[in-house]
């Protein structure tokens, strides 16, 4: 009975100290979007979002609140909040997937793809996301950019404002990591 | 062979848990911050009177309303619409909490002036507030009638009374907000035989939204002090909001055809329950003059 309460305690231990010094935490980030429409170029930024990236495993998550993407205009705010993304609803938009094609040992950039789960506006899509990975010494960057039709997540535009908002926006993220 | 199995085991769990609850660690690192309530209600007007709503910093609003004749008046004075009184505006958010306004209402040549800031606002999260709270104070001067055709020699001080609000909401949810409004009104001359130059009104307003831009909205105010000589009826309204970029329409239906505090709260001739009821509509549309400055 011992050795197996040793065994447990030990496998714990170390499986949890595997994990974490495999494991990358955001100290920035800055996440983008820019609709191009006739009428009027709406872009908003947020630098709130978080993100966890395992290294080893691959594995990756980020999370952006909603409400702190941040407009030229108040009333845009407002809006996108109250009318679009339905804030109170769903305060946030996250993905959880797996990155590929990388090596941590390399110090140039590299291109590859994380394929995961992407959340908006409470609509869960399975996506393939292309970016870069760029390692350097105890810093890891990661950029992204895609695009993403509104109708897929079921965020609505009235009719009369049809020509304030395109279909498609595209979306830019950057993050920098640090291990935890 | 149990001590293995078990050591593979505990090894898999607990990679497995590392693997998929990423995010439920993003989610224990995210710090708890608190919210302010935003959009209670879409316009500074709720009828015919205010809302806790100021403009955003740099931000300019033009107010044009309109209020008809009785709908009671029937088919000759096309249920009211044949005769018709305006309200030209202007407010500009000095600061985020911090606004100013004035307008013109062709009720009584009526010029107002006012300032409004949010002293206490509704939040959420880690430090919560119940509610927002607005004061509002305006001066408004009728310049009708003129001088020559005044009955008396009337001053210009004989023309000016003064509101002084307080304006108390609410918003319970996205779609349901109510709001109170204890209201202080003065005015510097009156008929003695019907009214009193210190008033007190208490208001009880709100609206519902029914879809992502249509809200039906409402407003009732209770005079307190009332001589029982007093013509006048207590205003109420009620309407529908339609919000379309940055324009908001309201459409209105009211005893009250005035549009200043001092015609609308203390001067409304018309009885709704009899059926005079006035249409009216209020469109406003902002500018933003200042870009706001990226959050950072």
């Amino acid at each position: 009975m011992t050795i197996v309460k040793l065994f447990l305690i030990g496998s714990l231990v170390t499986s949890a100290f595997l994990v974490n010094a495999q494991k990358y935490t955001t100290v920035s980030s800055s996440i983008s979007f820019f609709s191009d429409a006739a009428i009027e170029d709406i872009k908003a930024e947020n630098t709130k979002a978080l993100s966890i990236f395992n290294v080893s495993t691959g594995d990756v998550a980020f999370s952006i609140p909603i409400k702190d993407f941040e407009f030229e205009k108040s009333l845009m705010k407002e809006h996108f909040n109250e009318k679009y993304m339905e804030t109170e609803k769903y305060p946030k938009a996250t993905f959880q997937g797996k990155v590929t094609g990388y090596s941590s040992s390399l110090t140039e950039e590299q291109i590859v793809t994380a394929t995961g789960k992407l959340t908006i506006h409470g609509v869960t899509k399975d996506v393939i996301l292309s970016g870069s990975l760029t390692f350097s010494e105890e810093k890891i960057e990661a950029k992204s950019s895609f695009k993403i039709a509104l109708a897929d997540y079921k965020i609505k535009i009235p009719q009369l404002l049809w020509q304030n908002i395109a279909e498609e926006v595209e979306v830019s993220l950057n993050f920098i990591y640090k291990p935890i | 062979m149990k001590i293995v199995l078990s050591f593979f085991l505990i090894t898999f769990y607990t990679l497995g848990i590392a693997q998929d609850d990423l995010l439920g660690e993003l989610e224990k690192s995210e710090k708890l911050t608190s919210e302010f309530t935003t959009a209670t209600f879409k316009g500074t007007r709720l009828i015919n009177g205010q809302t806790i709503e100021t403009k955003s910093k740099g931000e300019l609003e033009f107010i044009f309303a309109h209020r008809f004749g009785k709908v009671s008046d029937g088919i000759y004075e096309l249920f009211g619409l044949d005769q018709a009184f305006v309200r030209l505006g202007l407010e500009y958010g000095l600061t985020d909490r911090l606004g100013v306004g004035f307008g013109r209402n062709s009720v009584d040549k009526t010029m107002d002036g006012y300032l409004r800031y949010k002293l206490l606002r509704q939040q959420s999260g880690a430090k919560s507030f119940p509610v927002s709270i607005t004061g509002f104070g305006n001066m408004a001067v009728r310049t009708s009638p003129r001088k020559q055709d005044a009955d008396f020699d009337i001053t210009l001080e004989d023309r000016i009374a003064y509101t002084s609000q307080l304006l108390i909401a609410r918003k319970f949810s996205s779609s349901f907000s109510l709001q109170l409004m204890p209201t202080f009104l003065h005015k510097n001359t009156v008929d003695g035989s019907i009214e009193t130059n210190d008033q007190f009104a208490l208001g009880i307003g709100g609206r519902i939204k029914v879809s992502r831009s249509i809200a039906l909205t409402s407003e009732y105010y209770y005079r307190i002090n009332v001589p029982e000589s007093n013509p006048y009826y207590n205003s109420l309204g009620f309407g529908i909001d339609i919000e379309t970029g940055g324009h908001v329409f309201q459409l209105v239906m009211s005893n009250a055809q005035g549009l200043t505090e001092r015609a609308f709260l203390t001067e409304t001739t018309s009885d709704f329950f009899a059926g005079e009821i006035h249409f009216g509509f209020n469109v406003t549309r902002t500018f933003q003059l200042k870009r706001q400055e990226r959050g950072n």
